[in-house]
């Protein structure tokens, strides 16, 4: 039986208690121990993005941060952008603009996006690709990713 | 992969004890972008991993006029691209630092950890060897400087001994009409490894018609990244003209020694030499004469 440390952290603005190895990452945590699905493991070693999530702000790939890392930190994953309330922006225009095919990539995109308009409301194209250049998606060639991304961020300029 | 303990250490003091008590089966972790990898694929083996993000001294990075740019071994690249001394005095680091992969590993990976990786193809290594920046290492006696262009002895090996890690990576203070810049060639856009990367340093003489002192490196084009010393020399006290210029890229070029891979071949390589070589002294010349 390999040593298992006691991590607590924030995630999803909740306060979060879990035992794990040192060994396991951010994202086998998420899903196999806090159910937390949303986050996708693609390539486990930090080229497609499908695993991102916010870290204390920051856009990271959860498959290279290891779980005991985030004791005492803040961790926003795909399953904590919605509220009550409904979708979030980018939620929405990503279905309106069927910016997915086989939605495999889509958590990870969306939460990259949501770090991108956190920090830039108004991200030119260029911003936006350039930003979203970490995540991979093999189905829709990404310009309807782009368009979504660019007209959440119009949305939520007008609602703010 | 095979880690059974993490310690996240609290100062630089706790890191060289634990170090020193658990020989070759600890490792220090930065951003883990390349460690996690290389554990996960056996490529790299730790029995400890010693996280040193929370000691004040490694994610630092200050800037002092007397001494110049300390960037602590294990703060992020985009710490460090959003430091205003940095930005404002340094643009020829942020150049390389900025094509580190994307966002996501720009919020994680360090240069500290860019370069114990010791990759031949890293990004910020020329960069720092141009601007004459020197890697302070911890062991048991203290810390001593090692100049970047010494640090890395092969592909994935730098001179960090057992018992040793790096602390600080020190960037002199920038001389008058100075100027630098890296740059790459890749296939793609973004996220991608160089297949050649070139930087250059150049300090000008007042009147800017002349070259005082100049400093180029080579990426992706030998065993470890090169210093091209003498490429640098013969420019000293040069004119700025397109032959001199020209000139210093064929001795650089001289110098590398590339192999074909998956990501180009020897001949490109070599060709790119030149090319990216020019094209770093030109842009490094026009920062120094805007400066």
């Amino acid at each position: 039986m390999n040593k298992k440390v006691h991590v607590q952290a924030i995630i999803n603005g909740e306060d979060v208690e879990f035992l794990c190895e040192p060994r396991q990452s951010l994202l086998e945590v998420l899903r196999e121990t806090l159910g937390l699905t949303g986050a996708k493991e693609g390539c486990n070693n930090g080229n497609c993005g499908a695993c991102n999530v916010i870290l204390d702000g920051k856009l990271v790939n959860s498959c290279l941060v290891l779980a005991v890392e985030i004791h005492g930190h803040n961790v926003t994953t795909i399953e904590g952008v919605a509220t009550p309330h409904g979708l979030h922006p980018l939620q929405k225009e990503f279905l309106a603009h069927a910016a997915l095919q086989c939605g495999f990539c889509t958590p990870g995109f969306i939460v990259a996006s949501k770090a991108l308009l956190d920090q830039n409301s108004n991200p030119s194209e260029s911003e936006v690709r350039e930003w979203l250049a970490g995540n991979l998606c093999r189905c829709t060639g990404y310009d309807r990713i782009v368009r979504a991304v660019m007209d959440a961020a119009q949305v939520q300029e007008k609602t703010l | 992969m095979h880690v059974i303990d993490y310690v996240s250490a609290g100062s630089v003091q706790e890191v060289v004890g634990l170090l020193t008590s658990k020989n070759e089966k600890a490792r220090v972790l930065s951003g883990g972008t390349d460690l996690l990898v290389q554990l996960r694929e056996n490529r790299r083996k730790a029995e400890l991993l010693i996280d040193l993000k929370n000691i004040p001294e490694l994610t630092s990075i200050h800037y002092d006029p007397q001494i110049g740019l300390w960037i602590g071994a294990a703060a992020s690249c985009s710490e460090i691209c959003r430091n205003k001394s940095v930005l404002e005095l340094y643009p020829g680091l942020v150049d390389a630092i900025r094509l580190i992969g994307g966002v996501q590993i720009q919020s994680r990976a360090s240069i500290g950890g860019n370069l114990c990786n010791a990759s031949p193809a890293a990004d910020s290594i020329p960069a720092l060897i141009v601007h004459n920046a020197k890697c302070l290492i911890v062991n048991n006696n203290g810390t001593h400087e090692v100049r970047v262009e010494r640090f890395c002895v092969a592909p994935g090996r730098n001179v960090l001994q057992d018992g040793e890690f790096l602390l600080a990576i020190v960037v002199p203070v920038i001389p008058k009409n100075y100027g630098a810049h890296y740059l790459r060639f890749i296939p793609r856009n973004e996220m991608d490894i160089a297949v050649v990367g070139a930087g250059a340093s150049v300090t000008l003489d007042p009147k800017k018609e002349k070259i005082l002192s100049a400093r180029i490196a080579l990426g992706a084009v030998a065993p470890t990244p090169l210093f091209v010393e003498e490429a640098g020399l013969f420019l000293v006290g040069k004119e700025i003209t397109q032959e001199n210029i020209r000139e210093a890229a064929a001795i650089a070029q001289a110098a590398a020694s590339p192999i074909s891979d998956l990501r180009g071949t020897a001949e490109h390589r070599r060709h790119l030499c030149a090319v990216l070589t020019k094209r770093a002294l030109e842009r490094a010349i026009e920062r120094a004469r805007t400066a």
